[in-house]
C-alpha cells in the first residue's frame, strides 16, 4: 500500500527538528529509522502533515560514555547499538536484548530511540529501558529536559514526548561486572512481535541476589517493571526461591487479550519467563 | 464515456510544488529523480530506476521480499522513503552479477542446491544471504536461520536455502586464498 | 546440429538445477507486477469494510475529480457489463449457486467484498482518490460461525438461500450400522481444520492491452490456469474466447490460490474495454489476505469402530464445510476431491461420510495445496492415533494390522478407489530406521518418569493420497463442467532443436527443466536441445493448467505420447531413406539404425531437416516432424509414504519445537531428485504450518483479524529444522514413465503427523486433542482442560 502525501523535511539539528516541528503543529511527525512509522504509514493508519527526520543528526547518533552512564544517541540503529564495544563491556543487556529486535535489515534502519519513542508495549526496548530507569533528553522549544523512564511511558503508544520536542538520547547505567542478565522473548515466529517478555537483570553477591530489576514486555498498554517481584528477589539464592519470587510477576500488569494469546496465558507466561530469566541471569 | 486522452490531459503534472530532487547510485549508475516525498524506496526502484528485478510482497515489513541493500547494509526498501536514500548507494539483485555476467557466489549456490522455487522471494533472500555472509563469513545453520528471519519463502522450506549459504559460505572461503595469489 | 553419442546416460533421475534460476537469480524477472505498457492506467478497487449490508449509496464523482483519476465506476454502474464469475463444479442436485459478481452491487458479503473501481495515471493517485468516493452501507449481522449459520434464526448471507446452507451429498460404503454393532471399541472425535491464508509471495496481479484494431485483448495474469482464465473471463467479461489472450508470464507462487478466475481479471478486462487503454491491477497483501481465496476450514466428526485386537471395522465422518460467501471457481468440490481419502492406506469394511457445505460472511474458499486430501488424511491418521491410546497399542503396529501389504496391490479400498501400488512396510521401515524411533521412544519414556517440563512427543502419518487430477469421465460424472486431460504439442525444429509445447502452467515447479528432462529422453536428444514453451494460450492454445499435482502425471505423459508419435514418423522415416523395411529399423538413444548394421543410420535431429526440407518423404507422409498428444488419465496417481515428527513441547509455556522431521516417499520414478526434494521440502514445511502456525481469526463481526503477516504467522527459517528425505520406490503401474505425483504429498502427510506428536507428547497429561494450529495458547489451554483447570 501506499503512504497519503506528506512533506518531508530533513532536520540537520536538533534545533532545526524542534522549530520545523513547532511550526508544523500536531500534523508533524518525527521519522527516525521508519521501522515503525512507515509501515503504519503504508497501511494508512496515521496521516502525517510533513516527516522530520532527524536520523541524520550528528548529535543523536552514536553511544558515549558519562561517568557510571551510557549515553546511546537516540538515532543510533540498532545494529550499531549492539555492535557497539560500550554497550557490549558496559550494559550487555542492551546487545542481547537489541540483538532479537525484529530481523537483521531492519535493525540496520531502526533507532533505539524511536522504538522507544515510539512506545511499543509489544516493543522489547521499551520495557527495557524501564527495567534499566534509563532516562530520556528531551528537547523542545522551551531547551532540554530529562524525563526518567518510569514518568515516560504514559500509555498506550503515548510518552511524556510532547508534540514539538524531539527524543535527543536515552541514558543508561553502565551494568558491567557483577550483573548478570537475561531476555526471555516468547514468540510464536521468529518475525513476530513478543507475546510477552521478561528482561532481567541482577546484581548477584555471595550467592545471593542482591538487586533485581525485571521488565516486561506486552504485559499492558505500557512497558511494565516487576517490582514486587524484584523486591521479593533481593536475597534470594536458589532457583525455588526465585520461583516463588516470580509467582507475582503478573501482579502490577494488566494484559490484553489478542488472537495470539489470552490476557490469562500472558499473565502464565509472564510468571513463567520472568523465572527463567532470573534463573538464567542469576547463574543458579 | 470519459475520453482517457482529455482526462490525462487534465492533469499535466500531479504536483506543482517543489518536491525533493534525490540522487541514488543504484547497481553502480547514478540517478537524479523529483519524487513525491511518500515514494518508498522500493517503488523508487521499481519505476523510477526500473529496477523490477526487487518486488514488493507485503505491506508490514515482514517478508523481505524487497531487500536490497543500501550503503552496504540490507534494508527492506518498502520501509525506507526514497528521499532518506538520497545521496545513498543501492545494489538490488540486479547489480549482484558480474560485468561478464557470471553470478555472485550466493546466487550461483542458489541455483545449485535448487534455493528457490517460485523465485518470488529470491531476490530479497540472496541479497540478505549475502549481508548475512558479509558479517559472519562462516556462519552456523542456527546463525544461517536466525540471519534470514526477515525474508519469507514459501515454497522452499528454506532447507535448500540454508544449504546454499553453507555452499556460498565454503565456495568463497575456499576462493578467498586462490584471490591472494592473483597479482594485482 | 547437435549428435547423440552411443550409451547416452538417460536424463529422467538426473539432479539437474533448474533452467529457470538463470532470470529469478538475476532479477530479469516477468512478474506481472513488472510490466508498464504506453498509456497504462492504473486500477485501484474500493472494498467494504464491513462483513454484511445493503449498499444503499456508492458516489464516485469525488474519486473522478481527483488528480489523475482517468474514471470510477460502482458496481452498480457496471452491472450490464458483466456476468457472474464462475464456478466449475455442482457438487450435488440441491447445490446453491449464488450470483457472484465482479463488484458488489446490491449487498456486500464479506469483508473486502469489491464496491467500485478507481482508473488512474498513477498507482498513488488511484489509491488516493478511493478516499474520495462516498458510500453508505446498511450493515446486517454478520454470519460468521457455520453451526450458527445453520440453526434457526440465523441471518442470511445470501437472502433466497435457506440456512445458509449450501449443499449436502452423502455416500455409504459397506455396512456402517453392522461395523457399529459388532465393534467393541468405538470412539469419536471432532477435528477442525482451520482456515488458512494460502500466502503465495507474490500477490495477485493484473494486466489487460486491448488492441482496439482487432477488438482483441492480452491479459497478464499472476494466475496457475491461464487457459481456464480465458475461457472463464471470455463468459463474465463477453469477448469471444478467440480475442482474449491469457498469459501467466513469471508466478510466483500459487498453492491452489492462484488456481481461480477472479474478480479482477474481469474488471481488468472490463476496464480496458471502456476506456480503450491498457489496465493494470495489482494487489496488496493485506488485499490478498482479505480476497484471494482461503483453504480448508471445515469440522469434521469422526466415529471409527474397531475390535480390541485393533483390526478397524468401520468409518464414519460427518463435515461441514465453509463456503465462505460465495463460490469461485472450485468452492463446493473441495471436500470430495478428499472423499476417496477417508480409508488412507487401510482395510475395513465399512465407511460412511456427509458433507454439508454452509455459507458465512467470509472471504470464499477454495483450493490451497491439497485440497481436501489434507483434510481427509487429517482425520484418519489422527484417529488412527487415538484408537491406537484407546487399545493400548503402539500407534505403528496399530497401522501394520490394518494397512493394505504390499502383495495385496492392486487394491481397491472401501471408498471405492483403486490403489495400483505401495509398499508401506518398507516406507515405514526406512523412517523408522532414519528417525531412530526406537532409541527415540525410549527417551520418551525416560522423560516421562521424570515428569520433564520438556516432553518428547513423536508423530506418525501413513499417509497416501490421490492425485494427477483427472480422468475427464470421472470429472464428469462428479459434476464437474470441465476435463482433465492435458495437451502436449512437440517439434523437432529443421536444425535439431526441440520445441516441447504444454498445456500445462508452472509458477515454481519447475517444467523447463523437468519436462525437457522427459522429451530428451523420450526424443534421444540432448537435454540443452529442448526447449518447454508454455503459459501462453496463443502458442500453447490447448490446456488445463497446473494444479492437484497433475502436472507430470498427465501433462508430462502427454509429451511422451507426443514424442513416441515423432518417433513412429521418423522411423518411417529413416526406413525410407536408409532403403530399408521399417521392422528392420531400431531406435535408441536418438537414433535409427539398420538391425544388424549399426553404423547404418540416421539421428532423429537428421531426419528433423529431411523431414523439413521433404525432398525425400515415404509416400502419403507429411513434412516435418511435429506431433500434438493429448493425455487423458484412466485413473489417478496414488504416491504414499511414511512421514514421522520428533517433537519437544515445552509443558510450562506450550511451545512445541519440532525437532527432526523424516518424510520417506513413494512418488514411483523419480525425474529430477532435486526438484522433487524442494517439492518435498515445501509442502512439508506447509503441512507443519498448519499445524504449528497458521490461522486466519475473524472476529464476531466477521473482521478478518489475522489480516497482515503480522498476524498471520508464516515460519521463517528460523522457526523450522532441516527435514530428513529419502524414498522408496514402487513404480506407478498406470503411466509409462512409472511416476506418481509429488506437489501436494508433504502437505498432506506432514500436517497429522505434527499433531499427533504433539498429543503424543502430552499423553501423560491427559491430553487427547490440541486444536490446530497447535500453538503455545491451545497447548497450554489443553493441558488445563485435562487438569480440569478453566481454560
Amino acid at each position: 500500500m501506499i503512504p497519503v502525501e506528506f512533506d518531508y523535511v530533513r532536520a540537520g539539528s536538533v534545533d532545526e527538528a524542534v522549530s520545523t516541528l513547532r511550526e508544523r503543529g500536531e500534523d508533524a511527525k518525527v521519522l527516525g529509522g521508519g521501522q515503525s512509522l512507515i509501515p503504519i504509514l503504508r497501511l494508512r493508519l496515521a496521516y502525517p502533515d510533513v516527516l522530520v527526520d532527524v536520523s541524520r543528526i550528528d548529535e543523536m547518533r552514536g553511544v558515549r560514555e558519562d561517568g557510571d552512564r551510557l549515553v546511546i544517541g537516540a538515532a543510533t540503529t540498532h545494529d550499531e547499538v549492539l555492535r557497539d564495544p560500550l554497550v557490549r563491556t558496559h550494559c550487555p543487556v542492551i546487545a542481547e536484548v537489541t540483538q532479537t529486535v525484529a530481523d537483521p535489515a531492519v535493525r540496520h534502519r531502526g533507532t533505539f530511540g524511536g522504538s522507544i519513542a515510539h512506545a511499543d508495549p509489544a516493543g522489547d526496548l521499551p520495557a527495557l529501558a524501564l527495567a534499566l530507569d534509563a532516562s530520556m533528553e528531551i528537547a523542545g522549544s522551551g531547551g532540554r529536559r530529562t524525563v526518567s523512564a518510569s514518568e515516560f511511558f504514559v500509555d498506550y503508544l503515548q510518552t511524556a514526548i510532547q508534540p514539538a520536542e524531539v527524543l535527543v538520547s536515552v541514558s543508561v547505567p553502565k551494568l558491567g561486572a557483577g550483573w548478570g542478565h537475561r531476555y526471555e522473548k516468547f514468540h510464536r515466529v521468529a518475525h513476530a512481535w513478543a507475546l510477552v517478555g521478561v528482561v532481567a537483570a541482577v546484581r548477584r553477591s555471595d550467592g545471593s541476589i542482591d538487586e533485581a530489576r525485571i521488565g516486561l514486555v506486552n504485559m499492558g498498554p505500557t512497558p511494565i517493571r516487576a517490582r514486587a517481584v524484584e523486591q521479593a528477589l533481593t536475597g534470594a539464592s536458589s532457583a525455588a526461591a526465585v520461583s516463588d519470587a516470580a509467582g507475582s510477576a503478573a501482579e502490577a500488569a494488566s494484559p490484553s487479550s489478542d488472537l495470539h494469546a489470552s490476557a490469562e496465558f500472558r499473565s502464565h507466561l509472564a510468571r513463567v519467563l520472568t523465572k527463567r530469566a532470573v534463573v538464567a541471569a542469576a547463574g543458579l | 464515456m470519459p475520453n482517457v486522452a482529455d482526462e490525462v490531459a487534465r492533469f499535466p503534472l500531479a504536483k506543482e510544488e517543489a518536491v525533493p530532487r534525490i540522487s541514488v547510485i543504484v547497481d553502480g549508475v547514478r540517478h537524479e529523480h523529483d519524487i513525491e516525498s511518500r515514494l518508498l524506496l522500493v517503488h523508487y526502484l521499481r519505476d523510477h530506476a526500473r529496477k523490477v528485478g526487487t518486488v514488493v510482497g507485503c505491506d508490514t515489513s515482514n517478508c523481505g521480499a524487497c531487500t536490497v541493500l543500501l550503503d552496504g547494509q540490507s534494508v527492506k526498501s518498502c520501509s525506507v522513503l526514497a528521499v532518506q536514500a538520497d545521496g545513498g548507494e543501492v545494489t538490488t539483485i540486479e547489480g549482484l552479477t558480474a560485468d561478464n555476467g557470471s553470478l555472485h557466489p550466493v546466487q550461483q549456490a542458489f541455483h545449485e542446491c535448487h534455493a528457490l522455487q517460485c523465485g518470488y522471494c529470491t531476490p530479497g533472500m540472496v541479497i540478505a544471504a549475502v549481508d548475512l555472509l558479509a558479517n559472519n563469513p562462516d556462519p552456523t545453520e542456527q546463525e544461517i536461520r536466525a540471519g534470514l528471519e526477515g525474508n519469507l519463502c514459501r515454497c522452499t522450506g528454506y532447507q535448500n536455502i540454508v544449504r546454499a549459504v553453507q555452499v556460498a559460505a565454503k565456495a568463497s572461503a575456499d576462493a578467498a586464498p586462490a584471490q591472494e595469489e592473483v597479482p594485482a | 546440429m547437435s549428435t547423440v553419442a552411443e550409451g547416452r546416460v538417460a536424463e529422467v533421475g538426473q539432479a539437474r538445477p533448474r533452467r529457470e534460476d538463470a532470470h529469478l537469480l538475476t532479477g530479469r524477472t516477468q512478474w506481472t507486477d513488472n510490466i508498464t505498457l504506453p498509456g497504462m492506467l492504473h486500477l485501484a478497487i474500493l472494498r467494504s469494510p464491513v462483513a454484511h449490508a445493503t449498499i444503499t449509496k456508492v458516489d464516485v464523482s469525488g474519486a473522478r475529480e481527483r488528480p489523475g483519476v482517468v474514471a470510477a465506476f460502482s458496481g452498480g454502474e457496471l452491472a450490464a457489463e458483466w456476468g457472474s464469475l464462475p464456478m466449475a463444479w455442482t457438487v450435488s442436485e440441491d447445490q446453491k449457486t449464488p450470483p457472484h459478481f465482479p463488484l458488489a452491487a446490491d449487498k456486500v458479503r464479506f469483508v473486502g467484498d469489491g464496491l467500485a473501481v478507481v482508473a488512474a495515471t498513477s498507482r498513488e493517485a488511484a489509491v488516493d482518490a478511493l478516499e474520495a468516493i462516498d458510500f453508505d452501507l446498511d450493515q446486517l449481522p454478520a454470519v460468521v460461525d457455520m453451526e450458527a449459520a445453520m440453526a434457526e434464526g440465523s441471518a442470511l448471507v445470501h437472502d433466497d438461500i435457506p440456512a445458509n446452507r449450501c449443499f449436502t451429498w452423502q455416500e455409504s460404503h459397506g455396512d456402517y450400522a453392522a461395523a457399529h454393532e459388532r465393534a467393541d471399541v468405538v470412539l469419536k472425535r471432532r477435528f477442525i481444520n482451520q482456515r488458512l491464508i494460502p500466502s503465495a509471495i507474490e500477490p495477485r496481479s493484473v494486466v489487460v492491452e486491448p488492441t482496439p484494431a482487432t477488438n482483441e485483448y492480452t491479459m497478464w495474469s499472476s494466475t496457475q490456469v491461464p487457459h481456464f482464465v480465458q475461457i472463464f473471463i471470455s463468459l463474465t467479461a463477453g469477448v469471444p474466447q478467440s480475442s482474449l489472450r491469457v498469459i501467466a508470464p513469471d508466478v510466483g507462487g500459487g498453492f491452489g490460490s492462484k488456481l481461480d478466475v477472479y474478480a479482477e481479471e474481469a474488471i481488468g478486462v472490463v476496464l480496458a474495454k471502456k476506456l480503450g487503454v491498457p489496465v493494470k491491477w495489482t494487489e496488496t497483501r493485506s488485499e490478498n489476505c482479505q480476497v484471494t481465496i482461503h483453504g480448508r476450514d471445515l469440522i469434521q466428526d469422526v466415529e471409527i469402530t474397531a475390535m480390541r485386537d485393533g483390526t478397524v471395522l468401520g468409518l464414519k465422518v460427518d463435515l461441514i464445510t465453509n463456503m465462505g460467501a460465495y463460490l469461485q471457481l472450485l468452492t463446493p468440490c473441495i471436500p470430495l476431491l478428499g472423499r476417496y481419502m477417508y480409508p488412507g492406506i487401510y482395510k475395513f469394511e465399512a465407511h460412511d461420510l456427509s458433507c454439508t457445505g454452509v455459507f458465512t460472511n467470509k472471504t470464499p474458499t477454495d483450493a490451497y495445496r491439497g485440497a481436501g486430501r489434507p483434510e481427509a488424511t487429517y482425520v484418519i491418521e489422527r484417529i488412527m492415533d487415538e484408537l491406537a491410546n484407546e487399545l493400548g497399542m503402539e500407534p505403528l503396529d496399530l497401522r501394520r494390522k490394518n494397512w493394505i501389504e504390499r502383495d495385496e496391490f492392486p487394491y481397491t479400498t472401501v471408498a471405492g478407489l483403486e490403489y495400483d501400488s505401495g509398499d508401506y512396510e518398507k516406507a515405514t521401515a526406512r523412517a523408522t530406521e532414519l528417525l531412530g524411533y526406537d532409541d527415540l521412544r525410549r527417551e520418551q519414556q525416560a522423560r516421562r518418569d521424570r515428569n520433564d517440563p520438556v516432553q518428547i512427543g513423536i508423530g506418525v502419518s501413513t499417509y497416501t493420497e490421490m492425485c494427477g487430477l483427472a480422468p475427464s469421465r470421472w470429472l464428469g460424472r462428479e459434476g464437474y463442467i470441465a476435463g482433465g486431460w492435458e495437451a502436449a504439442t512437440v517439434r523437432v525444429l529443421p536444425l535439431g532443436k526441440v520445441e516441447v509445447v504444454t498445456g500445462t502452467s508452472p509458477h515454481g515447479q519447475g517444467h523447463e527443466t523437468t519436462f525437457a528432462q522427459v522429451a530428451a529422453d523420450a526424443l534421444g536428444v540432448p537435454y540443452d536441445d529442448v526447449v518447454v514453451v508454455h503459459g501462453d494460450t496463443r502458442t500453447a492454445p490447448l490446456g488445463l493448467d497446473t494444479y492437484g499435482s497433475r502436472s507430470l502425471v498427465v501433462g508430462g505423459m502427454a509429451i511422451v505420447k507426443a514424442c513416441e508419435k515423432i518417433v513412429e514418423k521418423a522411423q518411417a522415416l529413416a526406413a525410407h531413406q536408409l532403403e530399408v523395411d521399417v521392422r528392420d529399423v531400431e531406435f535408441a538413444a536418438g537414433r535409427f539404425s539398420v538391425l544388424g548394421s549399426a553404423e547404418q543410420g540416421k539421428s532423429i535431429q537428421e531426419l528433423a531437416f529431411a523431414s523439413f526440407v521433404a525432398h525425400d518423404l515415404p509416400a502419403g507422409a507429411d513434412p516435418i516432424l511435429t506431433a500434438d498428444a493429448v493425455m487423458d488419465p484412466d485413473t489417478f496417481s496414488v504416491p504414499h509414504g511414511t512421514h514421522l515428527a520428533h517433537v519437544e513441547v515445552d509443558t510450562e509455556t506450550g511451545k512445541v519445537d519440532l525437532k527432526q522431521y523424516v518424510a520417506v516417499d513413494d512418488i514411483g520414478k523419480v525425474v529430477n531428485p532435486l526438484v522433487v526434494d524442494g517439492q518435498i521440502h515445501g509442502g512439508v514445511a506447509q503441512g507443519v504450518s498448519q499445524a504449528l502456525f497458521e490461522e486466519a481469526v475473524y472476529d464476531d463481526d466477521g473482521n478478518l483479524t489475522s489480516g497482515t503477516f503480522v498476524d498471520y504467522l508464516l515460519p521463517t527459517s528460523a522457526d523450522l529444522p532441516s527435514f530428513t528425505t529419502d524414498r522408496t520406490e514402487t513404480p506407478s503401474t498406470t503411466n509409462p514413465l512409472g511416476v506418481k505425483g509429488v506437489g501436494e504429498t508433504g502437505t498432506i502427510a506432514s500436517t497429522p503427523a505434527i499433531v499427533n506428536a504433539v498429543v503424543d507428547a502430552l499423553r501423560p497429561l491427559g491430553v487427547n486433542d490440541v486444536p490446530m494450529p497447535c500453538s503455545p495458547m491451545h497447548v497450554w489451554q489443553a493441558i488445563r482442560a485435562a487438569k480440569g483447570e478453566p481454560r
